[in-house]
């Protein structure tokens, strides 16, 4: 038992070093930093300022402004995505010809680095040759001429939509995962009870694939509060596109050479973390992770 | 009989609806990619294209370092990959076979890794890679992006070393075989499998990483392919190359696409093993 713990320790240093090392002691600096005032610029001075930077988060107009576009993004395309992506799981959970073409097509959305199908997608939305933007104006969701990436609203569903159309696959898949375990047995049962598809879905696959859903939803909205790539690459956060992590990253690394912004850049990186500790506590909650 | 038929009907409909849904973009940039400027650059562009170029294909390496971009990615994922992949096999195998105090929490503290927001530690990770002078090096890279991918392998791997069946390890553990020498010699070659689909998993999060990249390398020629393909610049600020950055776009999602259709069962797996995406 005890040689088997010091084994153990052994095997997990590395790991744990690493992991230390990258992730927790950056983090903690994150903090630190948080309390200060200084530049990147070298031989800037640190002067420190309590919770200035703090307070100054609740007053920054465009802090608040990030904030409430990074909860709308969050909210559409996770809604999106759920449903779309359920309705995607059932569909291809049935036998077709070509299924296993139809699934691998599925997961090119999600293996396409994000910034290059936002480039494929900034092209598709471009204001004058754009395919998108010409079935918009054919559809009649836009006027003639009008560039989709270059209006406040219109981006941002922009963005969402690319959003979606990457993430609803990888949904689907997901949740296929949950539809495949359910067994037959009870389906041939419920039929036999004289029950219809609808209620067969309603009273059967709902009940049973809601915890797959659940798990995928938490994890979607996490990975959605953090949004950067897709925003960063169609729109740079201009036209009222701004998220959190966008802004976030634009004051650590644009304003932070010229002026003494690094650490409150550093506070708005904190109350991100913050933001999605909250969400990341009811994952790992919802995991009901068991170690023997 | 006809009900059959409809719900037929409407089954095919939705698959190929959901096929182009997820294909569409792709197909679009490869034809964007072959049409001469004069049929790209056109008020009503056409589905299918009427002449057909490479030039694309040629200026994005004559013009830019293109193929220097496409290696600093190959390095640095591939690197990821390896790294990865030892330090989270003796991590997973700890955690799946033996027993020692403390498991759930050196677990949860891995886990809550995965969903640290990457833009937190940007700042902090900035300035410690820049006093180290490790700013515009593949180290730099290759680091942080072993933490990104630790979690996911730790995970998926500890949950495949579990379905192996103990009884080959416990007859080597008689013989007075090490726990190291065990896992090396016995464990990893009969998970190879579970390798695969992880460090397929691993591989394409490294290559597909844009925020690291884009903040810790800042010379072009140091740029991996997504920050290449993101700060895409044409002669004038104004004016983007479309043609090439399809071309540019096609030639590095074309692996990816290939990889998919090869190892799709391996990735799905990987991906629902996990229910954790990088």
């Amino acid at each position: 038992m005890k040689k088997q713990g010091l084994t153990a320790l052994w095997m997990l240093l590395p790991a744990v070093l690493t992991i230390s090392i990258v992730a927790f002691f950056p983090l903690f600096k994150t903090f630190y930093d948080s309390f200060y005032s200084f530049s990147l610029r070298p031989g800037s001075i640190r002067q420190f300022v309590g919770f200035t930077n703090y307070e100054r988060l609740s007053r920054d107009p465009r802090f608040i402004y990030a904030l409430k576009n990074t909860v709308f993004f969050t909210v559409v395309s996770v809604f999106f995505e759920t449903v779309l992506g359920t309705l995607m799981a059932l569909v291809v959970h049935q036998k077709f010809a070509l299924r296993g073409l139809v699934r691998a097509a599925m997961l090119i959305p999600w293996a396409i680095p994000t910034a290059i199908s936002s480039q494929m997608w900034r092209w598709m939305f471009h204001d004058q040759f754009g395919i998108m933007t010409k079935i918009c104006e054919v559809l009649g969701i836009i006027q003639p001429g009008t560039p989709i990436l270059g209006r406040p609203g219109l981006a941002m569903w922009a963005i969402i939509f690319v959003d979606v159309w990457k993430t609803t696959p990888f949904m689907a898949i997901l949740i296929l995962a949950g539809l495949q375990i359910i067994p037959k047995e009870l389906y041939e049962a419920a039929r036999i009870d004289g029950a219809n598809a609808f209620q067969r879905f309603f009273r059967v696959t709902l009940p049973l694939i809601t915890p797959t859903i659940g798990v995928a939803l938490i994890f979607r909205t996490l990975d959605a509060l953090r949004v950067f790539d897709v925003v960063y690459v169609m729109t740079r956060g201009a036209v009222g596109t701004e998220t959190l992590a966008v802004y976030n990253r634009h004051v650590l690394m644009d304003r932070a050479f010229t002026g003494n912004w690094f650490g409150y850049g550093s506070a708005i990186s904190v109350a991100i973390f913050i933001l999605i500790s909250i969400f990341a506590f009811m994952y790992i909650k919802s995991l009901k992770l068991k170690f023997d | 009989m006809q009900k059959k038929v409809v719900a037929k009907a409407i089954l095919y409909i939705s698959v190929i609806v959901i096929f182009f849904w997820c294909v569409f973009p792709f197909y679009w940039a490869f034809t964007s990619s072959i049409k001469p400027d004069r049929d790209l650059f056109k008020e009503n562009p056409s589905l299918i294209p009427k002449r057909v170029t490479f030039i694309n294909y040629v200026k994005v390496f004559s013009d830019r370092p293109f193929h220097v971009n496409i290696m600093n990615s190959a390095i640095v994922a591939l690197a990821t990959t390896f790294f990865s992949l030892l330090i989270g096999v003796m991590a997973g195998y700890a955690i799946a076979r033996l027993k020692f105090p403390m498991k759930a929490l050196v677990m949860s503290l891995i886990l809550a890794v995965s969903m640290f927001p990457q833009v937190s530690i940007l700042g902090s990770f900035f300035l410690i890679l820049r006093f180290l002078h490790l700013i515009n090096t593949y180290p730099g890279l290759i680091l942080p992006y072993i933490t990104l991918n630790l979690p996911l392998a730790v995970w998926i791997l500890q949950s495949f070393f579990r379905e192996l069946p103990i009884e080959i390890e416990e007859a080597s553990l008689i013989d007075g075989c090490s726990r190291f020498r065990l896992l090396w010699s016995i464990v990893v070659p009969i998970s190879s499998p579970g390798l695969v689909a992880t460090g397929l998993l691993i591989f394409i999060n490294s290559w597909n990483e844009f925020l690291f990249a884009l903040t810790f390398m800042q010379k072009p020629r140091m740029y991996t392919v997504p920050v290449a393909v993101a700060l895409f610049r044409g002669a004038s600020q104004y004016e983007i190359p479309w043609g090439q950055l399809m071309a540019a776009a096609v030639i590095v999602t074309l692996p990816l696409v290939i990889l998919v259709f090869v190892f799709q069962n391996k990735i799905i797996e990987g991906l629902s093993a996990g229910a954790v995406k990088g």
